[in-house]
């Protein structure tokens, strides 16, 4: 199960539908070993394509090293797909170098709702896990479409 | 003549769990050579049957990615940062067209 807060979500979607049709990829770092996404980080896509994305080489090691002084690791690697269903392609699950992260999928073939799935893929293996969004309004549930449901909402009560 | 070696996490198994590493070699080709002997089976994850890099992997020299700098002929120098990650990249691909173009 993928557990998120609901305003990193929404910035991965907001980065997805900005770079839309080009697909959008990122993602989002947390402490070592705690599960936890904490840190949005949105990356160039180095291919600009529509349906190819790549990390740059030069951001991307940046990025990695910066993970690495404050003892991060990215929790979540998402991509966006801007023509076809949030589903790991084959060429996803061929790179998939990250065990431990979660592959988020967006989708932003529909201009109303965006699809928004959650993967684990290890050894060549897709399993799909639900997504538990945290500190969600009602609204944000409705603009979404996930693939696992009923989604776990849990909204943060006002004291 | 030592180059460091940071190591993703997917190649730990390589290392006994080892982040960091330390190798030799005058080029990266034989930095690899230098690790597959310490640690059997690292240099396949990096180099493919045909002796190119590996897609699926970026290695960089400092601060720079061994594809633009000559690969795994890039001249190493003591004291050297050698960083191994994985590649990020995939997409939708392209779909309904006849003959390929699908897989990167």
């Amino acid at each position: 199960m993928l557990t998120i807060d609901a305003s990193i979500l929404d910035a991965i979607v907001a980065h997805a539908r900005r770079d839309h049709p080009d697909e959008a990829c990122g993602l989002v770092a947390g402490p070592v070993g705690s599960d936890t996404p904490t840190r949005h980080i949105p990356m160039a896509n180095a291919e600009r394509s529509m349906t190819f994305y790549r990390f740059d080489d030069r951001e991307y090691l940046r990025v990695a090293r910066e993970m690495d002084d404050r003892d991060e690791e990215p929790i979540v690697i998402y991509h966006s797909h801007t023509a076809t269903e949030a589903y790991p392609s084959r060429t996803d699950v061929g790179y998939a170098g990250w065990p431990q992260a979660h592959y988020l999928l967006v989708s932003t073939r529909e201009p109303d709702v965006t699809e928004v799935r959650s993967y684990r893929i290890v050894d060549g293996v897709v399993t799909e896990e639900p997504v538990r969004l945290l500190n969600a309004s009602p609204d944000a549930v409705q603009r979404y479409m996930f693939g696992h449901t009923p989604v776990s909402v849990e909204y943060e009560c006002p004291a | 003549m030592s180059i460091e070696v940071r190591v993703p996490t997917i190649l730990r198994s390589y290392t006994g769990g080892q982040k960091v590493v330390s190798g030799s070699g005058d080029t990266l080709a034989e930095l690899l050579a230098n690790l597959d002997a310490q640690f059997p089976g690292l240099r396949g994850r990096l180099v493919t049957e045909d002796g190119t890099l590996h897609k699926f992997v970026n290695i960089y020299v400092n601060d720079e990615d061994v594809r633009f700098i000559g690969a795994l002929d890039v001249k190493l120098n003591d004291g050297d940062t050698v960083t191994v990650l994985p590649a990020v990249a995939g997409g939708a691909g392209q779909r309904g067209i006849p003959g390929g173009a699908g897989a990167v």
